[in-house]
């Protein structure tokens, strides 16, 4: 197999687009994508600053990786939940990272800062440890970019995790969560950082062969609270279809994009937002969700008072 | 040849020689979930594999 830009000895064929690249051919495709993403849809610009949330994982230090070295300025922010051995080693994996290369860097932790990690609060509560860990991650990683003068909140979201998402909100008629599934969310109100996924032009492989190809160090092994996740078995479902018919995750979300980018146009979402009465982050309600969800784990976590 | 896998981790053990694409259609893995590792180089899906040779699948597939 040979490269379809230089003619080497190719190291990965990508179906979707009918070709095959070599290290340093493959390499120039991941970096064009990313900067065509971040360019092409006006996620930020050299002046701005960006906090890229990382959680050690392989998408997350490939976009830190790649962002710095297209010269932006950055920040990593981490959120350690707090789930036993693979937190730690999670963490660890971000702390050897960053300090590899100099990089600035904040970590969160949810046990120093509430007494307990994502599994008891989301036995606290009763509810999947995944429905928690989303609220939890989204108010903490706006509320840090926020606290350090972050603009623009970085994810490593790429094309399978949205194509996926898509299919899940579709399956549902998600409409609220369609209308907002889009690689750009601007900062709708003061508080908020512009929220940008500059990967979501590259697919969940190829970003994983960059980062083996780039020696990059990343956890291997599978969130534990993952196991059974919808969001894996949509995946499973968009690879069948992708090995049948190459291309087809792409041609979903694109398509989808290019239709709700138009809707987005011709009607704006004007989010009804205020600040949350407790901790005065911006919410739809008058006390914010992760608000509501501390009270509930403060309260059902406390022993029951006794009576005499 | 000796296969490193993942989700549990195990291992798996195949004769060779094979293309990479031969050896993930008999362990039923689809190409698109997985990357083939030989030391700490990435190998295409025609490359050879022998009997002396370890591999590694590794999944690509994360369930944030």
């Amino acid at each position: 197999m040979r490269c379809r830009k230089c003619s080497t000895k190719a190291i990965i064929r990508l179906p979707r687009h009918n070709a095959a690249f070599c290290p340093s051919c493959f390499d120039e495709y991941v970096i064009e994508q990313v900067s065509r993403a971040i360019k092409g849809d006006r996620m930020f610009g050299h002046r701005e600053a960006v906090a890229v949330a990382v959680s050690g994982g392989k998408d997350s230090l490939a976009l830190w990786e790649i962002l710095v070295r297209l010269g932006y300025r950055t920040m990593g922010l981490h959120i350690d939940l707090g789930i036993g051995e693979y937190s730690v080693a999670s963490r660890k994996k971000v702390e050897v990272f960053a300090q590899a290369r100099n990089l600035p860097f904040v970590v969160h932790s949810l046990v120093e800062t509430h007494g307990l990690g994502i599994s008891e609060m989301s036995e606290e509560l009763r509810r999947p440890p995944c429905s928690a860990c989303g609220v939890i991650k989204r108010y903490n990683m706006n509320a840090i970019a926020m606290h350090y003068e972050m603009p623009v909140l970085a994810t490593g979201h790429n094309l399978d995790d949205e194509a996926s998402r898509l299919l899940g909100n579709v399956l549902h008629w998600q409409d609220d969560y369609l209308a907002k599934q889009l690689p750009v969310l601007p900062n709708d109100h003061p508080k908020h950082a512009r929220k940008v996924k500059p990967l979501y032009r590259l697919a969940e492989r190829e970003i994983a062969a960059w980062a083996v190809i780039h020696k990059i160090d990343y956890i291997v092994d599978e969130c534990p609270n993952s196991a059974g996740s919808k969001m894996l078995v949509y995946k499973d479902v968009l690879n069948r279809l992708e090995d049948a018919s190459p291309g087809t995750k792409h041609q979903f979300y694109f398509q989808f994009l290019d239709r709700q980018k138009a809707r987005a146009e011709a009607a704006p979402a004007a989010a009804d937002l205020r600040e949350c009465t407790s901790c005065g982050q911006p919410s739809t309600a008058e006390i914010c969700s992760y608000c509501k969800l501390v009270a509930t784990v403060q309260r059902r976590s406390e022993p029951a008072e006794l009576t005499p | 040849m000796k296969i490193l896998l993942h989700h549990p981790t195990r291992e798996a053990a195949l004769a060779g020689p094979k293309q990479v694409w031969q050896v993930l259609r008999e362990l039923e893995i689809l190409p698109d979930t997985v990357l083939v590792i030989r030391g700490d180089t990435l190998i295409a899906d025609d490359e050879m594999v022998g009997d002396q040779d370890t591999i590694e699948v590794r999944p690509v597939i994360s369930g944030g």
